[in-house]
C-alpha cells in the first residue's frame, strides 16, 4: 500500500501502541520558550524528575522580550518569565539562546536557522506555530505545557495518528503574489477548520520551486486552517538549506541518504486532497477577526452571513462591500515567525526603498532573530527602513501578539505580516489585517492597501 | 490528577462557534509561572466592560449561573494558540466538563492532560442541553459514556485510554515511564549522524 511521507516518519517513531489509538512516539527535538515552559519545569521539580535528554531540547526567549533596550524589562512578570527560563535551563542542563545571545530569536525562526530542524524528525514546541518546521519534511506540531513537561521527562509523547491531507498547489505565482497569499487563499476558500484532525502536506510544482523560507511561511499558517501539522517533502532545496548550519549533522551525506526515504509514494496515499491553482491568485488581505475572513485585494468584503461575521465587522469597524483600499492604516508590522525572515525583510525593503511611510503611520520592522538582524544590517536594509520612517528593532515576537511592550493601539488598523487577526491579538482593541510583506510595505507607504499587481509602488 | 466519574451539576450555554483561546483567556493574562490563578480572567473580554465592571449581558455573569460546572458550547472550541492557560482558566473557574461540537486538536489534548472532560455531541443535542433552565442539573456519566437530562439520554464517544486516565486520575508521565525499557531500546536503534 502506498504511504505518505507523514506515514513513513510516523512509523519510524512509534515506540508502543497500536494504530488508531494513542501511540507513544519518540521526540527528536523539543524547542522551548519562556511562556509555555515555566509550569513544565515546575512540574518536574515538584515530582523530583530530570530532563531525560537535555541535548534534544533547546530553549530561547521571544514572546515577551522587548525590542528596544532589551536588558531593561519593565514588566515584572515578563522579567520573571525570562529569569525563570534562565534558571530552569541552567538547573536542568538545557541549551539556551538567552537575551542578547547571537542565536536568540523567535523559536520557529532559530530552529531552522541553527540547523536544529531537520527532515524526518518529530519536533514539538509549546506553541501552535510549530507547524513551521514541517517545511523541512518533518512532523512538527504545537503542544501544551503538560506535554512539554512530559517530553522533558520522557523525550516521548502520546499521539493518535491524524488523517493525512495532500494540498496540491500548482501553477506559476503571478507577480506581486507570494507564499503568504497562497496559504491565506487556501484558508479563505476552505475555512479555519478544514484541517482539523489532519496532517497536511503541500506538494506540486509551485511548492517544488519555492525556497525554504517560502515553504516555512506556508507551513507556519497550516494551524490557521485547523491543521496541527503542515509539511513539504524534503528535496535538494531542503538539504542545501540545512548543510553547514551550526547543528547540522556532521556526517551530512549519510544524513541526506536517510532523509531521502521520506517522500509520499503517490497521491492515493492521502486520506483527502485539495487542489489549489495559484496562476490567477491575487494578493490577500484579511478584513475580519480570523484568518479565514480574508479577500483578494481587489474584491469587496463579503455580506454578513452569521453572528460571527456581524461581530467581526463591529470589532474592526468596517462594512460589507468595502475594499481593502478603504482601510485606513495607522500601523504596519513587519516581523513574526510567518514573515520575519531575511527574504521577507528584503522584499519589504525593496518595496519601501526611496519612499517614506504615510503620515500618521507607525511602522515596526522586527527581524525574526539576531542573526537575521545582523545580516540585514550588513546588507543595509536597516538604513532603507529607517530612511523611510520605520523603526528598526531588536528580534522577538514583538507586535505579533500584545505580550510585550509592542502593541497596536485600540481602534487602529494594522497592516501586518503576522499570522493571526484575532480580537485583541496585537493589543486590546487592535484591528489586524494580515497580508504579505510586499503588501504591508505598500500599505505603510500609501496609508491604505493597494493592488501591488497593478499599481507600481 | 483528580479522578472524574459522574458529575451532576448545572450548566451554562455559550453557543458560539470557533471560540478561540484568545477569547478564553486574552494573552495579557498568560504571564504567570503557575498553573492556577486564572479564574478571574476566563472570557475576560466578554465578561467585563471596559473599565472592569461585569458585563450584565454576558451569561457567565448571570446570578443563577454562578455555580455551573458544565459548559455547553459551539463547534471548533478552543481553536487558536496551543497555550494550556485556556484549559487552566476553565478549570480554575470551576468548569469540570465542556460539551462542544468539536475541539481544536491541541485544546482537546490539553484538556485530557488536565482533567477537563471535553465531550462532543451533535448540534441538536447541544441545543437541547442549552435550553435547559439555569437551576436544572444534568448528569455526565463517564463510565457509561452518557449525558442525561430530565427524560433524555445522549451517549458520547471517548478514547478508551483517555477514559481510563480520567476515571482513575492517572499522571501521564508515570504511565509513560513504565515503558522506559522500550524507550531506551528505541534510542539505541536510532540513526545517528
Ligand atoms: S511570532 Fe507570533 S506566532 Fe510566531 S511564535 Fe511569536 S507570537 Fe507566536
Amino acid at each position: 500500500m502506498s504511504q505518505t511521507m507523514f506515514d513513513k516518519i510516523w512509523n519510524q517513531h512509534v515506540i508502543a501502541g497500536e494504530p488508531g489509538e494513542p501511540q507513544l512516539m519518540y521526540v527528536d527535538l523539543q524547542l522551548l520558550h519562556e511562556v509555555t515552559s515555566p509550569q513544565a519545569f515546575e512540574g518536574l521539580r515538584e515530582n523530583h524528575r530530570q530532563v531525560r535528554r537535555p541535548e534534544r531540547n533547546f530553549a530561547t526567549m521571544d514572546h515577551n522580550v522587548p525590542t528596544v533596550d532589551i536588558f531593561n524589562i519593565k514588566d515584572a512578570i515578563s522579567r520573571k518569565q525570562i529569569e525563570t527560563l534562565q534558571k530552569n535551563a541552567e538547573e536542568f542542563g538545557v541549551r539556551l539562546a538567552g537575551m542578547g545571545s547571537e542565536d536568540q530569536g523567535i523559536v520557529h525562526v532559530i530552529g531552522p536557522q541553527l540547523g536544529l530542524t531537520q527532515p524526518g524528525m518529530i519536533i514539538v514546541c509549546g506553541d501552535s506555530h510549530t507547524a513551521t518546521h514541517g517545511a523541512f519534511g518533518s512532523i512538527a506540531f504545537g503542544i501544551g505545557t503538560s506535554e512539554v513537561e512530559h517530553v522533558l521527562a520522557t523525550q516521548t509523547i502520546w499521539q493518535t495518528k491524524p488523517k493525512t491531507m495532500g494540498i496540491h498547489v500548482h501553477g506559476k505565482l503571478p507577480h506581486g503574489v507570494f507564499a503568504k497569499d497562497i496559504i491565506m487563499g487556501i484558508i479563505a476558500r476552505e475555512g479555519v477548520a478544514f484541517g482539523t484532525g489532519y496532517a497536511v502536506e503541500f506538494y506540486g510544482d509551485t511548492i517544488e520551486r519555492m525556497s525554504m523560507e517560502e515553504r516555512m511561511t506556508l507551513c507556519n499558517m497550516a494551524i490557521e486552517g485547523g491543521a496541527k501539522m503542515g509539511s513539504v517533502q524534503p528535496d535538494q532545496t531542503t538539504f542545501d538549506y540545512v548543510k553547514g548550519r551550526k547543528y547540522a549533522p556532521k556526517k551530512f551525506d549519510e544524513a541526506v541518504a536517510y532523509w531521502k526515504q521520506f517522500y509520499t509514494d503517490d497521491v492515493s496515499a492521502f486520506d483527502d486532497t485539495i487542489d489549489f491553482d495559484v496562476s490567477e491568485l491575487a494578493p490577500f488581505v484579511s478584513w475580519g477577526t480570523n484568518p479565514g475572513m480574508a479577500v483578494p485585494v481587489d474584491q469587496p468584503f463579503p455580506a454578513i452571513k452569521n453572528d460571527d461575521d456581524k461581530k467581526a465587522y463591529q470589532y474592526v469597524g468596517l462594512k460589507p462591500g468595502e475594499k481593502a483600499a478603504e482601510i485606513p492604516i495607522g500601523f504596519a508590522f513587519f516581523g513574526s515567525c510567518t514573515n520575519g525572515r531575511l527574504s521577507d525583510l528584503k522584499v519589504a525593503a525593496k518595496a519601501i526603498k526611496g519612499h517614506h511611510i504615510a503620515k500618521g503611520v507607525t511602522a515596526l520592522v522586527v527581524p525574526g532573530s539576531r542573526a537575521i538582524k545582523e545580516r540585514a544590517e550588513e546588507l543595509g536594509l536597516d538604513k532603507i527602513f529607517k530612511e523611510a520612517g520605520c523603526e528598526w528593532r531588536e528580534p522577538g515576537c514583538s507586535a505579533c501578539l500584545g505580550m510585550n511592550p509592542d502593541k497596536v493601539p485600540a481602534g487602529v488598523h494594522c497592516a501586518s505580516t503576522s499570522n493571526r487577526n484575532f480580537e485583541g491579538r496585537q493589543g486590546a482593541g487592535s484591528r489586524t489585517h494580515l497580508a504579505s510583506p510586499a503588501m504591508v510595505a505598500a500599505a505603510a507607504i500609501y496609508g491604505h492597501f493597494i493592488d501591488i499587481r497593478k499599481e507600481a509602488i | 490528577m483528580q479522578a472524574i466519574t459522574t458529575i451532576t451539576d448545572t450548566t451554562v450555554p455559550i453557543m458560539k462557534e470557533n471560540i478561540d483561546t484568545d477569547q478564553l483567556i486574552p494573552k495579557q493574562f498568560l504571564k504567570n509561572i503557575l498553573k492556577t490563578g486564572y479564574a478571574r480572567d476566563l472570557f475576560y473580554d466578554w465578561r467585563y466592560l471596559p473599565g472592569g465592571k461585569p458585563n450584565p449581558d454576558f451569561i457567565l455573569n448571570d446570578a443563577d449561573r454562578q455555580d455551573a460546572t458544565i459548559l455547553i458550547t459551539g463547534d471548533n472550541f478552543g481553536c487558536g494558540s496551543s497555550r494550556e492557560h485556556a484549559v487552566w482558566a476553565l478549570k480554575d473557574y470551576g468548569f469540570k466538563v465542556v460539551i462542544a461540537g468539536g475541539y481544536s486538536d491541541i485544546f482537546y489534548m490539553n484538556s485530557t492532560k488536565n482533567g477537563l472532560l471535553a465531550i462532543i455531541l451533535p448540534e441538536d443535542q447541544r441545543k437541547y442541553l442549552a435550553s435547559i433552565p439555569a437551576d436544572e442539573k444534568i448528569t455526565v456519566d463517564l463510565p457509561n459514556q452518557e449525558v442525561r437530562a430530565e427524560d433524555k439520554t445522549f451517549s458520547f464517544d471517548i478514547d478508551p485510554l483517555w477514559k481510563h486516565k480520567f476515571v482513575n486520575g492517572l499522571d501521564d508521565i508515570a504511565i509513560t515511564m513504565s515503558y522506559e525499557d522500550k524507550i531506551e531500546q528505541f534510542e539505541q536503534g536510532m540513526a545517528k549522524f
